[in-house]
């Protein structure tokens, strides 16, 4: 059911199916000043998935969800968003990040609809959407209230309704709910898994939490530190409708076992 | 049912100081009229309203003189400090290409250039604006450059991930994200305008039918009537409290709902 591919590009080996919705070949990234980011790496996404990439940090997982986003340009290797070499005209883009990142002065409508704004949507046309949007994270009652007024959580689903509001294919998230409490993190985590159902959404899913990795994703991608790179590359064991029991049953725990396992010999005696 | 107006705190907070300054005007006058002081040494506060009634019209043809200046001045420097600002956020060469000359009005004190201004500019009126204005332009200007630039960097990604053009970032990022820091200049350079007007007036001396409060106050020294002077300073001390409430209202009504300055 799972295989892992220690130190070996995961794609080699399945390069005969379709082509994949996201693609890294050799993709390397040095910062200016000479710390490598990302080493020589290779990944392959297909329409639809839900992946996490795991890791500690330092292994340059953000880095590659930026570069996916079109904010880094990688230093060498290269990127493909459906087979094309630029993302803007293959598919529809959207990215939480790791805080919320409202505006302060706009109210939760102006700030889901700023997407739509920014692509010049009148706000007649955008209404219908912004306010699905809102629906979809459970903030319909919230139109006319400022961010600052709301919780981490609900300034958090402010910003998956942003995200959410242009449709996207393509999801990137970057370690989204780090800075809130365990409860709220695995009913947003729930939420992230409803809207992937339901919506053909491929996401893309930076952590460093292995519960998080595991409870939410149809598949985790291992990554290393100095330089970053793939450790491993896991199908996770899991039903498709998952709720709170998924997280007490054996594969569960398991499957959390073995990606802890990875992370630790990957560490390999470095401590910082 | 309502509550007496004394248990508000807005009314107690104004109360105190109220208090306080009644209590300053009682000792004041009774003391000075105990120890029976002349009053071209130190006038008692009645002698002061009495020269405020007695002089109400020249007094006041020079507060309107001084308010002139000193809103014109205060109007120039808002106009020039936010295009500045707007120049110098466009680009680093044209920041570096200005800002020096900014620091260099701002450095170099207004009575010192109050002269040249004056010789130079042959309406008194206007001499007097652009001297004001250049003392109070400099926090406008540097307040809203730093704020036009200090933009989270979370929101210019997800601008540049939804394809801003410059002018979208300039004016739903930038513009919003830089109000705070442009009350709080407004706020400063109102004061600075005021003082700024007044400083030019001394220098420039002019008198007649355009002086200022602070050719009063000139005058009121040279004939050692203290009480005209001290109703002038009142004036000016007043003009400078209404700019100042009027900013702050001003920034409270633009502000309320979203920055932290502004929620109690």
């Amino acid at each position: 059911m799972h295989h892992i591919l220690p130190f070996e590009p995961p794609g080699t080996t399945q390069s005969s199916e379709e082509p994949r919705f996201l693609m890294a070949r050799g993709v390397e990234k040095t910062w200016p000043n000479g710390t490598v980011a990302l080493a020589r790496l290779n990944l392959n996404i297909g329409r639809g998935e839900l992946v996490s990439l795991l890791g500690p940090s330092g292994c340059g997982k953000s880095t590659l969800l930026k570069m996916f986003a079109g904010l880094e340009q990688p230093s060498a290797g290269m990127l493909r968003w459906n087979g094309q070499p630029s993302l803007a005209q293959q598919c529809q883009m959207a990215m939480v990040f790791q805080e919320a990142t409202l505006m302060p002065w706009a109210t939760v409508e102006e700030n889901v609809r700023l997407p739509l704004t920014l692509r010049g949507v009148g706000k007649k046309e955008s209404t219908p959407q912004v306010m699905q949007a809102l629906l979809a994270v459970g903030l319909e009652n919230f139109l006319h209230v400022r961010p600052r007024e709301l919780s981490g959580g609900m300034q958090m689903r402010v910003a998956l309704a942003r995200a959410l509001v242009t449709e996207p294919d393509l999801l990137l998230m970057d370690e989204p709910f780090g800075a809130l409490d365990e409860f709220t993190r695995h009913k947003l985590d729930a939420d992230i898994r409803a809207l992937w159902g339901r919506r053909n959404l491929t996401v893309l899913f930076v952590t460093h939490s292995i519960y998080e990795a595991v409870w939410l994703s149809s598949r985790v991608i291992v990554m290393g530190a100095r330089p970053g790179r793939v450790i491993a590359d896991i199908e996770i064991d899991g039903p498709s409708i998952r709720d709170a029991s998924f997280r007490t049953s054996p594969a569960f725990i398991r499957q959390v076992a073995q990606l802890s396992d990875l992370l630790e010999q990957a560490s390999g005696g470095v401590h910082d | 049912m309502t509550k007496p107006l004394i248990q508000y705190p807005q009314v107690q907070r104004a109360l105190w100081p109220l208090l306080v300054l009644w209590v300053l005007l009682i000792v004041w006058e009774a003391g000075f009229r105990q120890f029976a002081v002349p009053v071209y040494l130190a006038p008692k506060p009645s002698d002061i309203a009495l020269t405020l009634y007695s002089q109400h019209s020249a007094l006041f043809t020079s507060l309107l003189v001084t308010l002139k200046v000193t809103l014109l001045a205060f109007l120039l420097a808002v106009a020039i400090g936010t295009l500045v600002a707007f120049l110098c956020v466009q680009s680093r060469v044209i920041e570096s290409c200005l800002m020096p000359w900014a620091i260099l009005f701002q450095v170099t004190p207004v009575v010192a250039i109050a002269p040249l201004v004056i010789i130079w500019i042959h309406n008194t009126t206007l001499a007097l604006v652009v001297c004001a204005m250049l003392v109070a332009v400099f926090p406008i200007l540097t307040n809203t450059t730093l704020g036009l630039r200090s933009v989270s960097p979370g929101l210019l990604n997800l601008f540049h991930i939804n394809q801003a053009s410059r002018w979208q970032v300039l004016m739903r990022l930038r513009v919003p994200n830089a109000m705070p820091y442009f009350f709080s200049g407004l706020r400063i350079s109102c004061g600075l305008a005021l003082i700024g007007a007044v400083v030019a007036e001394f220098v420039a001396g002019t008198g007649g039918t355009g002086a200022g409060l602070a050719w009063q106050i000139l005058q009121a020294g040279f004939q050692l009537n203290l009480p005209l002077m001290f109703a002038a300073l009142f004036l000016i001390t007043c003009t400078g409290l209404a700019l100042w409430a009027l900013m702050s209202l001003l920034t409270r009504w633009c502000l309320r709902g979203w920055h932290d300055s502004e929620l109690a």
